[in-house]
Protein backbone atom coordinates (compact mmCIF):
# COMPACT_ATOMS: atom_id res chain seq x y z
CA UNK A 1 0.00 0.00 0.00
CA UNK A 2 1.05 3.61 -0.85
CA UNK A 3 2.11 5.91 2.35
CA UNK A 4 0.03 8.21 1.33
CA UNK A 5 -3.03 5.64 1.01
CA UNK A 6 -1.58 4.54 5.00
CA UNK A 7 -1.70 8.09 5.82
CA UNK A 8 -5.72 7.78 4.44
CA UNK A 9 -6.60 4.56 6.26
CA UNK A 10 -5.17 6.13 9.69
CA UNK A 11 -7.38 8.80 9.33
CA UNK A 12 -10.42 6.16 9.52
CA UNK A 13 -12.37 4.75 12.33
CA UNK A 14 -12.47 0.70 12.85
CA UNK A 15 -15.87 -0.61 11.64
CA UNK A 16 -17.39 2.07 9.57
CA UNK A 17 -18.68 2.56 6.19
CA UNK A 18 -16.10 3.53 3.62
CA UNK A 19 -16.40 4.85 -0.07
CA UNK A 20 -13.69 4.80 -2.13
CA UNK A 21 -14.24 6.82 -5.37
CA UNK A 22 -11.17 6.04 -7.86
CA UNK A 23 -10.28 2.21 -5.89
CA UNK A 24 -7.99 1.70 -8.15
CA UNK A 25 -7.20 -2.19 -7.70
CA UNK A 26 -8.98 -1.85 -4.47
CA UNK A 27 -5.74 -1.75 -2.05
CA UNK A 28 -7.06 0.80 -0.08
CA UNK A 29 -10.39 -0.75 0.97
CA UNK A 30 -9.19 -4.54 0.80
CA UNK A 31 -7.00 -3.04 3.88
CA UNK A 32 -9.85 -1.25 5.32
CA UNK A 33 -12.17 -4.21 5.25
CA UNK A 34 -9.78 -7.54 6.18
CA UNK A 35 -8.02 -5.55 8.38
CA UNK A 36 -10.26 -2.70 9.91
CA UNK A 37 -13.51 -4.36 10.07
CA UNK A 38 -15.03 -1.20 7.51
CA UNK A 39 -17.82 -1.79 5.25
CA UNK A 40 -15.44 -0.54 2.41
CA UNK A 41 -16.76 -0.18 -0.91
CA UNK A 42 -15.22 1.39 -4.10
CA UNK A 43 -15.90 3.42 -7.86
CA UNK A 44 -13.53 2.70 -10.52
CA UNK A 45 -13.52 3.92 -13.99
CA UNK A 46 -10.89 1.54 -14.97
CA UNK A 47 -12.81 -2.10 -16.22
CA UNK A 48 -9.72 -4.19 -15.77
CA UNK A 49 -8.93 -2.91 -12.08
CA UNK A 50 -12.98 -3.17 -11.27
CA UNK A 51 -12.87 -6.58 -12.46
CA UNK A 52 -9.95 -7.40 -9.98
CA UNK A 53 -10.90 -6.02 -7.63
CA UNK A 54 -14.44 -7.79 -7.64
CA UNK A 55 -12.15 -11.23 -8.50
CA UNK A 56 -10.66 -10.50 -4.96
CA UNK A 57 -14.05 -10.40 -3.49
CA UNK A 58 -14.27 -6.59 -2.87
CA UNK A 59 -17.46 -4.41 -3.55
CA UNK A 60 -16.33 -2.20 -6.55
CA UNK A 61 -18.86 -0.80 -9.44
CA UNK A 62 -17.81 0.64 -12.65
CA UNK A 63 -18.62 4.39 -12.35
CA UNK A 64 -16.50 7.63 -11.54
CA UNK A 65 -17.00 10.58 -9.91
CA UNK A 66 -18.60 13.03 -12.15
CA UNK A 67 -21.86 10.37 -12.71
CA UNK A 68 -22.32 8.30 -10.16
CA UNK A 69 -22.40 9.50 -7.17
CA UNK A 70 -25.91 11.49 -7.27
CA UNK A 71 -26.66 8.15 -6.99
CA UNK A 72 -25.61 7.15 -3.57
CA UNK A 73 -28.30 8.66 -0.57
CA UNK A 74 -27.50 10.88 1.71
CA UNK A 75 -25.28 10.05 5.06
CA UNK A 76 -24.71 6.59 3.53
CA UNK A 77 -21.65 6.23 4.48
CA UNK A 78 -18.75 7.48 7.06
CA UNK A 79 -16.43 8.41 5.42
CA UNK A 80 -15.94 9.31 1.57
CA UNK A 81 -12.43 9.12 -0.31
CA UNK A 82 -10.76 10.64 -3.56
CA UNK A 83 -7.56 10.04 -3.79
CA UNK A 84 -5.58 12.03 -6.26
CA UNK A 85 -8.62 12.65 -8.67
CA UNK A 86 -9.74 16.20 -7.54
CA UNK A 87 -7.89 17.91 -10.09
CA UNK A 88 -9.18 15.60 -13.06
CA UNK A 89 -12.59 15.78 -12.51
CA UNK A 90 -15.07 17.38 -14.42
CA UNK A 91 -16.80 19.33 -11.68
CA UNK A 92 -14.24 19.22 -8.30
CA UNK A 93 -17.08 21.80 -6.55
CA UNK A 94 -20.04 19.50 -7.00
CA UNK A 95 -17.83 15.92 -6.24
CA UNK A 96 -16.70 18.10 -2.98
CA UNK A 97 -20.80 18.69 -2.07
CA UNK A 98 -21.54 15.08 -3.22
CA UNK A 99 -19.33 13.51 -0.96
CA UNK A 100 -20.17 15.47 1.78
CA UNK A 101 -23.87 14.59 1.43
CA UNK A 102 -23.12 11.05 0.79
CA UNK A 103 -20.70 10.98 3.34
CA UNK A 104 -19.85 12.30 7.05
CA UNK A 105 -16.32 12.60 6.47
CA UNK A 106 -14.54 13.36 3.29
CA UNK A 107 -10.77 12.52 3.05
CA UNK A 108 -9.17 13.93 -0.61
CA UNK A 109 -6.04 14.09 -1.26
CA UNK A 110 -4.48 16.18 -4.48
CA UNK A 111 -1.63 17.17 -5.88
CA UNK A 112 -1.06 20.43 -4.93
CA UNK A 113 0.07 22.93 -8.07
CA UNK A 114 1.75 25.78 -5.63
CA UNK A 115 4.71 23.82 -5.26
CA UNK A 116 7.98 25.46 -5.65
CA UNK A 117 9.16 23.68 -8.54
CA UNK A 118 5.79 24.74 -10.45
CA UNK A 119 5.72 27.90 -9.37
CA UNK A 120 9.41 28.58 -10.76
CA UNK A 121 9.38 26.67 -13.70
CA UNK A 122 6.41 28.71 -15.02
CA UNK A 123 8.71 31.95 -14.01
CA UNK A 124 11.39 31.34 -15.55
CA UNK A 125 10.65 28.65 -18.62
CA UNK A 126 7.51 30.40 -18.96
CA UNK A 127 5.71 27.35 -20.15
CA UNK A 128 3.58 25.16 -18.33
CA UNK A 129 5.54 23.21 -15.75
CA UNK A 130 6.64 19.73 -16.15
CA UNK A 131 7.65 17.65 -13.27
CA UNK A 132 7.56 14.35 -11.59
CA UNK A 133 4.24 15.15 -10.19
CA UNK A 134 2.85 16.90 -13.08
CA UNK A 135 4.15 15.05 -15.98
CA UNK A 136 1.93 15.08 -18.81
CA UNK A 137 1.72 17.75 -21.38
CA UNK A 138 -1.30 20.48 -21.37
CA UNK A 139 -2.41 18.74 -23.95
CA UNK A 140 -2.44 15.68 -22.84
CA UNK A 141 -3.17 15.91 -19.23
CA UNK A 142 -6.44 14.56 -17.72
CA UNK A 143 -5.51 17.04 -14.65
CA UNK A 144 -7.74 20.17 -15.54
CA UNK A 145 -8.49 21.18 -12.30
CA UNK A 146 -5.71 21.80 -10.93
CA UNK A 147 -5.59 23.49 -7.66
CA UNK A 148 -3.25 25.12 -4.66
CA UNK A 149 -3.53 24.08 -1.26
CA UNK A 150 -4.62 27.63 -0.57
CA UNK A 151 -7.31 27.72 -3.46
CA UNK A 152 -8.61 24.17 -1.92
CA UNK A 153 -8.76 25.93 1.44
CA UNK A 154 -10.94 28.82 0.40
CA UNK A 155 -13.16 26.47 -1.35
CA UNK A 156 -13.86 24.69 1.78
CA UNK A 157 -14.27 28.02 3.09
CA UNK A 158 -16.81 29.17 0.43
CA UNK A 159 -19.07 25.91 0.81
CA UNK A 160 -18.67 25.73 4.67
CA UNK A 161 -16.52 22.97 5.25
CA UNK A 162 -14.85 22.30 8.23
CA UNK A 163 -11.09 21.04 8.01
CA UNK A 164 -10.63 18.08 10.17
CA UNK A 165 -7.32 17.10 9.55
CA UNK A 166 -4.71 18.44 7.02
CA UNK A 167 -1.47 16.80 5.96
CA UNK A 168 1.32 18.04 2.91
CA UNK A 169 3.61 15.08 1.76
CA UNK A 170 5.87 14.74 -0.39
CA UNK A 171 4.98 12.20 -3.86
CA UNK A 172 6.00 9.04 -2.09
CA UNK A 173 3.63 10.01 0.36
CA UNK A 174 5.84 11.12 2.96
CA UNK A 175 5.01 13.47 5.61
CA UNK A 176 6.22 16.57 5.03
CA UNK A 177 7.05 19.10 7.84
CA UNK A 178 5.03 21.79 6.81
CA UNK A 179 2.20 21.28 9.41
CA UNK A 180 2.41 24.58 11.11
CA UNK A 181 2.54 26.95 7.67
CA UNK A 182 -0.17 26.61 5.50
CA UNK A 183 2.18 29.04 3.04
CA UNK A 184 5.09 26.91 3.70
CA UNK A 185 3.11 23.47 2.91
CA UNK A 186 1.95 25.34 -0.24
CA UNK A 187 5.32 25.79 -1.56
CA UNK A 188 6.93 22.73 -0.31
CA UNK A 189 4.15 20.02 0.09
CA UNK A 190 3.58 18.00 -3.36
CA UNK A 191 0.60 16.27 -2.53
CA UNK A 192 -2.08 17.57 -0.11
CA UNK A 193 -4.66 15.36 1.95
CA UNK A 194 -7.21 16.89 3.81
CA UNK A 195 -10.16 15.45 5.99
CA UNK A 196 -12.93 17.37 5.81
CA UNK A 197 -16.70 17.07 7.76
CA UNK A 198 -19.79 19.22 7.32
CA UNK A 199 -20.61 22.42 9.28
CA UNK B 1 -36.77 -40.97 -37.48
CA UNK B 2 -38.25 -37.42 -39.02
CA UNK B 3 -35.36 -34.71 -37.78
CA UNK B 4 -38.30 -33.00 -36.51
CA UNK B 5 -39.64 -35.49 -34.04
CA UNK B 6 -39.32 -34.35 -31.06
CA UNK B 7 -36.98 -36.05 -28.20
CA UNK B 8 -38.28 -38.00 -25.67
CA UNK B 9 -37.14 -39.27 -22.51
CA UNK B 10 -38.85 -41.00 -19.35
CA UNK B 11 -38.93 -39.18 -16.65
CA UNK B 12 -36.80 -36.26 -15.24
CA UNK B 13 -35.90 -36.00 -11.53
CA UNK B 14 -38.60 -34.29 -9.83
CA UNK B 15 -40.41 -32.76 -6.56
CA UNK B 16 -44.21 -33.15 -6.94
CA UNK B 17 -45.89 -30.23 -4.97
CA UNK B 18 -49.96 -31.29 -4.36
CA UNK B 19 -50.43 -27.67 -3.00
CA UNK B 20 -49.22 -26.46 -6.29
CA UNK B 21 -48.55 -22.97 -7.04
CA UNK B 22 -50.54 -19.75 -6.27
CA UNK B 23 -49.92 -17.58 -9.59
CA UNK B 24 -49.75 -13.73 -9.96
CA UNK B 25 -52.93 -14.19 -12.17
CA UNK B 26 -54.72 -15.28 -9.56
CA UNK B 27 -55.09 -19.18 -10.32
CA UNK B 28 -53.82 -21.73 -8.01
CA UNK B 29 -51.89 -24.35 -10.49
CA UNK B 30 -51.96 -27.74 -8.31
CA UNK B 31 -50.25 -29.43 -8.24
CA UNK B 32 -47.23 -28.72 -9.50
CA UNK B 33 -44.00 -31.13 -10.16
CA UNK B 34 -40.24 -28.96 -10.22
CA UNK B 35 -37.58 -30.94 -12.22
CA UNK B 36 -34.16 -30.20 -10.85
CA UNK B 37 -30.57 -31.39 -10.93
CA UNK B 38 -28.38 -31.36 -7.84
CA UNK B 39 -24.19 -31.19 -7.70
CA UNK B 40 -21.94 -31.43 -4.63
CA UNK B 41 -22.77 -32.28 -1.20
CA UNK B 42 -25.39 -29.46 1.15
CA UNK B 43 -23.18 -28.96 4.07
CA UNK B 44 -24.42 -30.53 7.73
CA UNK B 45 -25.22 -26.27 8.24
CA UNK B 46 -27.14 -26.27 5.14
CA UNK B 47 -25.41 -22.77 4.45
CA UNK B 48 -23.64 -23.45 0.91
CA UNK B 49 -26.30 -24.04 -1.67
CA UNK B 50 -26.29 -22.06 -4.72
CA UNK B 51 -29.27 -21.58 -7.04
CA UNK B 52 -29.02 -21.55 -10.23
CA UNK B 53 -31.51 -20.41 -12.64
CA UNK B 54 -31.64 -20.94 -16.46
CA UNK B 55 -32.39 -19.02 -19.05
CA UNK B 56 -35.12 -18.65 -21.55
CA UNK B 57 -34.39 -21.98 -23.41
CA UNK B 58 -32.28 -23.18 -20.75
CA UNK B 59 -32.86 -26.80 -18.71
CA UNK B 60 -31.82 -27.90 -14.88
CA UNK B 61 -29.32 -30.04 -16.41
CA UNK B 62 -26.52 -27.50 -15.72
CA UNK B 63 -23.63 -29.47 -15.67
CA UNK B 64 -23.98 -32.52 -16.64
CA UNK B 65 -24.49 -34.77 -20.13
CA UNK B 66 -27.93 -33.87 -21.34
CA UNK B 67 -30.53 -36.83 -21.54
CA UNK B 68 -31.95 -36.04 -24.93
CA UNK B 69 -29.37 -34.15 -26.99
CA UNK B 70 -26.43 -35.87 -25.02
CA UNK B 71 -24.60 -32.43 -25.19
CA UNK B 72 -22.79 -31.42 -22.76
CA UNK B 73 -24.77 -29.08 -19.41
CA UNK B 74 -25.18 -25.58 -20.76
CA UNK B 75 -22.54 -24.17 -17.89
CA UNK B 76 -20.38 -27.21 -17.36
CA UNK B 77 -17.30 -24.45 -17.69
CA UNK B 78 -18.76 -22.17 -14.90
CA UNK B 79 -20.44 -25.00 -12.60
CA UNK B 80 -18.48 -28.15 -11.36
CA UNK B 81 -15.49 -29.83 -9.39
CA UNK B 82 -12.43 -26.94 -8.75
CA UNK B 83 -14.89 -24.71 -11.25
CA UNK B 84 -15.76 -21.20 -10.99
CA UNK B 85 -19.13 -22.34 -8.73
CA UNK B 86 -17.00 -24.94 -7.25
CA UNK B 87 -19.09 -28.32 -6.42
CA UNK B 88 -16.39 -29.20 -4.44
CA UNK B 89 -17.64 -26.45 -1.58
CA UNK B 90 -21.44 -25.75 -2.77
CA UNK B 91 -24.20 -27.75 -3.40
CA UNK B 92 -25.74 -26.89 -6.86
CA UNK B 93 -29.25 -26.40 -7.32
CA UNK B 94 -30.89 -25.91 -10.84
CA UNK B 95 -34.77 -26.22 -11.60
CA UNK B 96 -36.38 -26.28 -15.00
CA UNK B 97 -38.41 -23.62 -14.90
CA UNK B 98 -42.60 -23.31 -14.43
CA UNK B 99 -43.60 -23.36 -17.86
CA UNK B 100 -40.77 -25.33 -18.84
CA UNK B 101 -40.80 -28.72 -20.87
CA UNK B 102 -38.04 -30.40 -19.50
CA UNK B 103 -40.17 -32.32 -16.79
CA UNK B 104 -41.30 -29.51 -15.04
CA UNK B 105 -45.11 -28.56 -14.70
CA UNK B 106 -46.09 -26.54 -18.10
CA UNK B 107 -48.44 -26.75 -20.97
CA UNK B 108 -47.43 -30.11 -22.39
CA UNK B 109 -48.59 -31.40 -18.67
CA UNK B 110 -51.74 -33.01 -18.64
CA UNK B 111 -54.59 -30.33 -17.61
CA UNK B 112 -55.19 -30.06 -14.06
CA UNK B 113 -57.65 -27.76 -13.88
CA UNK B 114 -61.04 -30.15 -14.05
CA UNK B 115 -62.65 -29.00 -17.61
CA UNK B 116 -61.19 -30.41 -21.15
CA UNK B 117 -61.10 -34.46 -21.75
CA UNK B 118 -59.66 -37.17 -19.65
CA UNK B 119 -55.76 -37.01 -20.08
CA UNK B 120 -56.00 -33.31 -22.47
CA UNK B 121 -52.81 -31.38 -22.09
CA UNK B 122 -52.49 -27.71 -20.80
CA UNK B 123 -51.55 -26.64 -24.15
CA UNK B 124 -52.85 -22.97 -24.49
CA UNK B 125 -55.42 -23.33 -21.60
CA UNK B 126 -52.28 -23.27 -19.59
CA UNK B 127 -52.38 -20.41 -17.21
CA UNK B 128 -50.50 -17.08 -17.28
CA UNK B 129 -47.15 -17.37 -15.55
CA UNK B 130 -44.32 -14.88 -14.42
CA UNK B 131 -41.32 -14.68 -13.40
CA UNK B 132 -42.12 -14.65 -9.69
CA UNK B 133 -44.24 -17.18 -10.22
CA UNK B 134 -41.03 -19.47 -11.28
CA UNK B 135 -39.26 -18.14 -8.65
CA UNK B 136 -42.32 -19.00 -6.12
CA UNK B 137 -42.25 -23.04 -7.46
CA UNK B 138 -38.14 -22.74 -6.98
CA UNK B 139 -38.66 -21.43 -3.34
CA UNK B 140 -41.14 -24.58 -2.69
CA UNK B 141 -38.51 -26.81 -4.08
CA UNK B 142 -35.51 -25.23 -2.02
CA UNK B 143 -37.88 -25.51 1.06
CA UNK B 144 -38.27 -28.82 0.19
CA UNK B 145 -34.72 -29.93 0.35
CA UNK B 146 -34.71 -28.16 3.48
CA UNK B 147 -32.81 -25.36 2.70
CA UNK B 148 -33.65 -22.08 4.98
CA UNK B 149 -31.60 -19.89 3.42
CA UNK B 150 -29.17 -20.16 -0.02
CA UNK B 151 -25.84 -19.01 0.19
CA UNK B 152 -26.43 -17.60 -3.21
CA UNK B 153 -28.75 -17.22 -6.23
CA UNK B 154 -26.86 -17.01 -9.73
CA UNK B 155 -28.27 -16.75 -13.23
CA UNK B 156 -27.90 -14.97 -16.68
CA UNK B 157 -30.66 -13.21 -19.14
CA UNK B 158 -33.38 -14.79 -17.62
CA UNK B 159 -32.18 -16.86 -15.16
CA UNK B 160 -31.47 -13.11 -13.81
CA UNK B 161 -34.47 -11.87 -13.95
CA UNK B 162 -35.54 -14.72 -11.68
CA UNK B 163 -32.12 -14.17 -9.37
CA UNK B 164 -33.50 -10.20 -9.65
CA UNK B 165 -37.17 -11.47 -8.61
CA UNK B 166 -35.36 -13.59 -6.02
CA UNK B 167 -33.57 -10.52 -4.25
CA UNK B 168 -36.95 -8.46 -4.17
CA UNK B 169 -39.62 -11.48 -3.23
CA UNK B 170 -37.15 -13.64 -0.72
CA UNK B 171 -34.50 -11.12 0.46
CA UNK B 172 -34.16 -12.97 3.65
CA UNK B 173 -33.30 -16.12 1.61
CA UNK B 174 -29.86 -15.29 0.47
CA UNK B 175 -26.45 -13.98 0.75
CA UNK B 176 -25.87 -12.75 -2.08
CA UNK B 177 -27.21 -12.56 -5.75
CA UNK B 178 -25.21 -12.56 -9.29
CA UNK B 179 -27.92 -11.11 -12.43
CA UNK B 180 -25.55 -11.38 -15.23
CA UNK B 181 -26.85 -10.41 -18.59
CA UNK B 182 -30.14 -9.13 -17.46
CA UNK B 183 -32.66 -6.58 -16.95
CA UNK B 184 -34.57 -5.01 -14.24
CA UNK B 185 -37.51 -4.70 -16.80
CA UNK B 186 -37.82 -6.51 -20.50
CA UNK B 187 -37.50 -3.57 -22.80
CA UNK B 188 -40.14 -2.65 -25.78
CA UNK B 189 -37.40 -4.10 -28.55
CA UNK B 190 -36.74 -7.07 -26.48
CA UNK B 191 -40.52 -7.77 -26.18
CA UNK B 192 -41.07 -6.88 -30.23
CA UNK B 193 -38.21 -9.35 -30.51
CA UNK B 194 -40.77 -12.29 -28.65
CA UNK B 195 -43.94 -10.93 -30.75
CA UNK B 196 -42.24 -11.91 -33.55
CA UNK B 197 -40.78 -15.54 -32.81
CA UNK B 198 -44.91 -15.99 -31.41
CA UNK B 199 -46.28 -14.92 -34.17
CA UNK B 200 -43.87 -17.45 -36.92
CA UNK B 201 -45.34 -20.23 -34.41
CA UNK B 202 -49.00 -19.33 -34.37
CA UNK B 203 -48.79 -18.91 -37.71
CA UNK B 204 -47.42 -22.45 -38.61
CA UNK B 205 -50.51 -24.32 -40.14
CA UNK B 206 -49.16 -27.03 -37.55
CA UNK B 207 -49.50 -25.07 -34.43
CA UNK B 208 -53.16 -25.96 -34.77
CA UNK B 209 -54.49 -23.16 -32.23
CA UNK B 210 -51.79 -25.00 -29.94
CA UNK B 211 -53.41 -27.88 -30.15
CA UNK B 212 -50.78 -29.57 -32.37
CA UNK B 213 -49.93 -32.77 -29.94
CA UNK B 214 -53.63 -33.70 -30.93
CA UNK B 215 -52.57 -34.43 -34.60
CA UNK B 216 -49.26 -35.67 -33.19
CA UNK B 217 -47.06 -32.54 -35.44
CA UNK B 218 -45.55 -30.01 -34.17
CA UNK B 219 -45.26 -26.44 -35.27
CA UNK B 220 -41.81 -26.94 -36.28
CA UNK B 221 -41.51 -24.61 -39.18
CA UNK B 222 -42.55 -21.92 -36.74
CA UNK B 223 -40.51 -22.68 -33.86
CA UNK B 224 -37.34 -23.12 -36.41
CA UNK B 225 -38.20 -19.61 -37.17
CA UNK B 226 -38.35 -18.13 -33.74
CA UNK B 227 -35.22 -19.60 -32.67
CA UNK B 228 -33.43 -18.68 -35.99
CA UNK B 229 -34.42 -14.99 -34.87
CA UNK B 230 -33.67 -15.23 -31.63
CA UNK B 231 -30.37 -16.59 -31.90
CA UNK B 232 -29.57 -13.49 -34.12
CA UNK B 233 -30.16 -11.29 -30.82
CA UNK B 234 -28.20 -13.50 -28.76
CA UNK B 235 -24.69 -12.63 -30.92
CA UNK B 236 -23.35 -9.30 -32.49
CA UNK B 237 -22.18 -8.48 -35.86
CA UNK B 238 -18.27 -8.48 -35.05
CA UNK B 239 -19.66 -12.36 -33.57
CA UNK B 240 -21.07 -13.18 -36.59
CA UNK B 241 -18.48 -11.86 -39.02
CA UNK B 242 -15.92 -13.44 -37.29
CA UNK B 243 -17.43 -16.57 -37.14
CA UNK B 244 -18.78 -16.75 -40.28
CA UNK B 245 -18.17 -13.37 -42.47
CA UNK B 246 -19.52 -14.30 -46.13
CA UNK B 247 -18.52 -17.33 -46.57
CA UNK B 248 -20.71 -19.60 -48.41
CA UNK B 249 -21.80 -23.45 -48.09
CA UNK B 250 -22.27 -25.20 -51.80
CA UNK B 251 -26.05 -26.43 -51.59
CA UNK B 252 -27.41 -29.11 -53.32
CA UNK B 253 -28.91 -27.58 -56.36
CA UNK B 254 -25.55 -26.08 -57.23
CA UNK B 255 -24.21 -25.69 -60.40
CA UNK B 256 -22.11 -22.49 -60.22
CA UNK B 257 -20.14 -21.20 -63.12
CA UNK B 258 -18.25 -18.07 -63.51
CA UNK B 259 -21.41 -15.92 -63.96
CA UNK B 260 -22.58 -16.71 -60.65
CA UNK B 261 -25.28 -18.60 -58.98
CA UNK B 262 -27.53 -20.54 -61.59
CA UNK B 263 -30.29 -20.76 -58.56
CA UNK B 264 -31.24 -17.66 -56.25
CA UNK B 265 -30.82 -20.34 -53.20
CA UNK B 266 -28.38 -22.98 -54.70
CA UNK B 267 -26.16 -21.94 -52.64
CA UNK B 268 -26.20 -20.54 -49.23
CA UNK B 269 -24.05 -18.74 -46.99
CA UNK B 270 -22.56 -20.16 -43.94
CA UNK B 271 -24.19 -18.10 -41.64
CA UNK B 272 -27.56 -18.81 -43.11
CA UNK B 273 -26.91 -22.59 -43.02
CA UNK B 274 -25.99 -22.39 -39.13
CA UNK B 275 -29.40 -20.54 -38.19
CA UNK B 276 -30.84 -23.28 -39.98
CA UNK B 277 -28.88 -25.94 -37.95
CA UNK B 278 -29.65 -24.15 -34.33
CA UNK B 279 -33.42 -23.93 -35.28
CA UNK B 280 -34.11 -27.62 -36.71
CA UNK B 281 -31.80 -29.02 -33.79
CA UNK B 282 -33.98 -26.90 -31.45
CA UNK B 283 -37.83 -28.17 -32.23
CA UNK B 284 -36.47 -31.20 -30.88
CA UNK B 285 -35.79 -30.27 -27.41
CA UNK B 286 -38.22 -27.40 -27.15
CA UNK B 287 -42.20 -27.22 -26.53
CA UNK B 288 -44.07 -24.69 -28.76
CA UNK B 289 -46.69 -23.69 -26.16
CA UNK B 290 -43.72 -23.43 -23.53
CA UNK B 291 -41.96 -20.88 -25.43
CA UNK B 292 -45.07 -19.05 -25.83
CA UNK B 293 -45.95 -19.28 -22.18
CA UNK B 294 -42.28 -18.18 -21.09
CA UNK B 295 -41.84 -15.44 -23.31
CA UNK B 296 -44.98 -14.05 -22.25
CA UNK B 297 -43.71 -14.20 -18.54
CA UNK B 298 -40.26 -12.71 -19.69
CA UNK B 299 -42.64 -9.53 -21.79
CA UNK B 300 -44.40 -8.78 -18.31
CA UNK B 301 -40.98 -8.58 -16.59
CA UNK B 302 -40.54 -5.07 -14.53
CA UNK B 303 -39.70 -5.31 -10.87
CA UNK B 304 -40.10 -1.52 -10.56
CA UNK B 305 -44.13 -1.72 -11.58
CA UNK B 306 -44.55 -3.88 -8.68
CA UNK B 307 -43.36 -0.86 -6.74
CA UNK B 308 -44.97 2.32 -8.22
CA UNK B 309 -42.78 2.43 -11.06
CA UNK B 310 -39.77 2.82 -8.80
CA UNK B 311 -36.84 0.41 -8.63
CA UNK B 312 -34.78 1.79 -5.77
CA UNK B 313 -37.83 1.23 -3.40
CA UNK B 314 -37.36 -2.71 -4.98
CA UNK B 315 -34.59 -3.34 -3.01
CA UNK B 316 -35.09 -0.63 0.01
CA UNK B 317 -32.77 -1.94 3.17
CA UNK B 318 -32.09 -4.83 1.39
CA UNK B 319 -28.80 -6.91 2.89
CA UNK B 320 -27.93 -9.25 0.01
CA UNK B 321 -24.50 -8.79 -1.74
CA UNK B 322 -25.37 -8.02 -4.90
CA UNK B 323 -22.79 -8.83 -8.31
CA UNK B 324 -24.00 -7.11 -11.31
CA UNK B 325 -22.74 -8.25 -14.74
CA UNK B 326 -22.99 -7.02 -18.12
CA UNK B 327 -20.96 -7.82 -21.44
CA UNK B 328 -19.99 -4.82 -23.98
CA UNK B 329 -21.59 -6.31 -26.84
CA UNK B 330 -24.71 -7.90 -25.40
CA UNK B 331 -27.19 -5.53 -27.70
CA UNK B 332 -30.32 -7.60 -25.92
CA UNK B 333 -29.42 -6.95 -22.06
CA UNK B 334 -27.29 -3.75 -22.66
CA UNK B 335 -24.98 -2.37 -20.34
CA UNK B 336 -26.69 0.20 -19.87
CA UNK B 337 -29.88 -1.70 -18.33
CA UNK B 338 -27.25 -3.29 -16.26
CA UNK B 339 -25.55 0.63 -15.12
CA UNK B 340 -29.43 1.23 -14.13
CA UNK B 341 -29.49 -1.50 -12.16
CA UNK B 342 -26.39 -0.93 -10.17
CA UNK B 343 -27.62 2.25 -9.65
CA UNK B 344 -30.83 1.99 -8.58
CA UNK B 345 -28.88 -0.77 -6.24
CA UNK B 346 -26.73 2.65 -5.29
CA UNK B 347 -29.65 4.85 -4.21
CA UNK B 348 -30.98 1.82 -1.99
CA UNK B 349 -27.31 1.55 -0.33
CA UNK B 350 -27.18 -1.72 -1.38
CA UNK B 351 -23.91 -3.69 -1.04
CA UNK B 352 -23.03 -4.00 -5.01
CA UNK B 353 -20.52 -4.60 -7.03
CA UNK B 354 -20.98 -4.10 -11.01
CA UNK B 355 -19.06 -5.46 -13.67
CA UNK B 356 -18.88 -4.90 -17.28
CA UNK B 357 -16.90 -7.60 -19.14
CA UNK B 358 -15.01 -6.78 -22.71
CA UNK B 359 -16.45 -8.99 -25.48
CA UNK B 360 -17.31 -9.38 -28.67
CA UNK B 361 -19.54 -12.40 -28.17
CA UNK B 362 -22.89 -10.74 -27.76
CA UNK B 363 -25.36 -11.89 -25.14
CA UNK B 364 -24.33 -15.33 -25.24
CA UNK B 365 -20.73 -14.53 -23.71
CA UNK B 366 -22.17 -15.08 -20.28
CA UNK B 367 -22.23 -18.85 -21.89
CA UNK B 368 -18.82 -19.07 -23.19
CA UNK B 369 -15.13 -18.47 -22.59
CA UNK B 370 -14.72 -15.43 -20.93
CA UNK B 371 -11.81 -15.53 -18.10
CA UNK B 372 -12.29 -12.01 -16.54
CA UNK B 373 -16.26 -13.13 -15.98
CA UNK B 374 -14.85 -16.82 -14.70
CA UNK B 375 -12.73 -15.03 -12.51
CA UNK B 376 -15.57 -12.34 -10.98
CA UNK B 377 -17.72 -15.07 -10.15
CA UNK B 378 -15.02 -16.91 -8.54
CA UNK B 379 -14.26 -14.17 -6.92
CA UNK B 380 -17.05 -12.57 -5.67
CA UNK B 381 -18.47 -16.10 -4.45
CA UNK B 382 -15.19 -16.76 -2.61
CA UNK B 383 -15.65 -12.56 -1.23
CA UNK B 384 -19.35 -13.08 0.38
CA UNK B 385 -17.50 -16.49 2.08
CA UNK B 386 -15.23 -14.89 3.18
CA UNK B 387 -17.89 -12.08 4.50
CA UNK B 388 -20.32 -14.71 5.98
CA UNK B 389 -17.29 -16.38 7.98
CA UNK B 390 -17.93 -19.44 6.00
CA UNK B 391 -14.40 -21.46 5.03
Amino acid sequence: MRLDQRLIADMIEPRTRVLDIGSGDGTLIGHLYRERGCDARGIELNMELVTRSVAHGLPVVHGDADHDLAYYPDHSFDYVVLQRTLQAVERPREVLRQMLRIGRYAIVSFPNFGHWQLRLRLLLGGCMPMTAVWHTPWYETPNIHPCTIRDFLELCRKDGYIVEKWLAVDEDGERAPWRRSIRLANLFGEQALFLLRRR
Amino acid sequence: MNSTTPLTVGDHPHASFPEGVELDCGVTLAPVDIAYCTYGQLSPQKDNAILICHAFTGDQYVAEKHPLTGKPGWWERMVGPGKPIDTNRFFVICSNVLGGCMGSTGPRSPRTDGQGAPGELWGTAFPPITIRDMVRAQHKLVHSLGIERLFAVVGGSMGGMQVLEWAVTYPQMMLAVMPIATAPFHSAQNIAFNEVGRQAIIADPDWRGGRYWEADVVPARGLAVARMMAHITYLSEEALTRKFGRRMRRGPASGQGPEGPVSTFGDIFEVESYLRYQGSSFVRRFDANSYLSITRAMDWFDIAADHDGELTPAFAGTAVRFCVVSFSSDWLFPTSAARTLARALNRAAANVSFVEIETDKGHDAFLLDEPDFDRTVRGFLCGVAEHAGLS
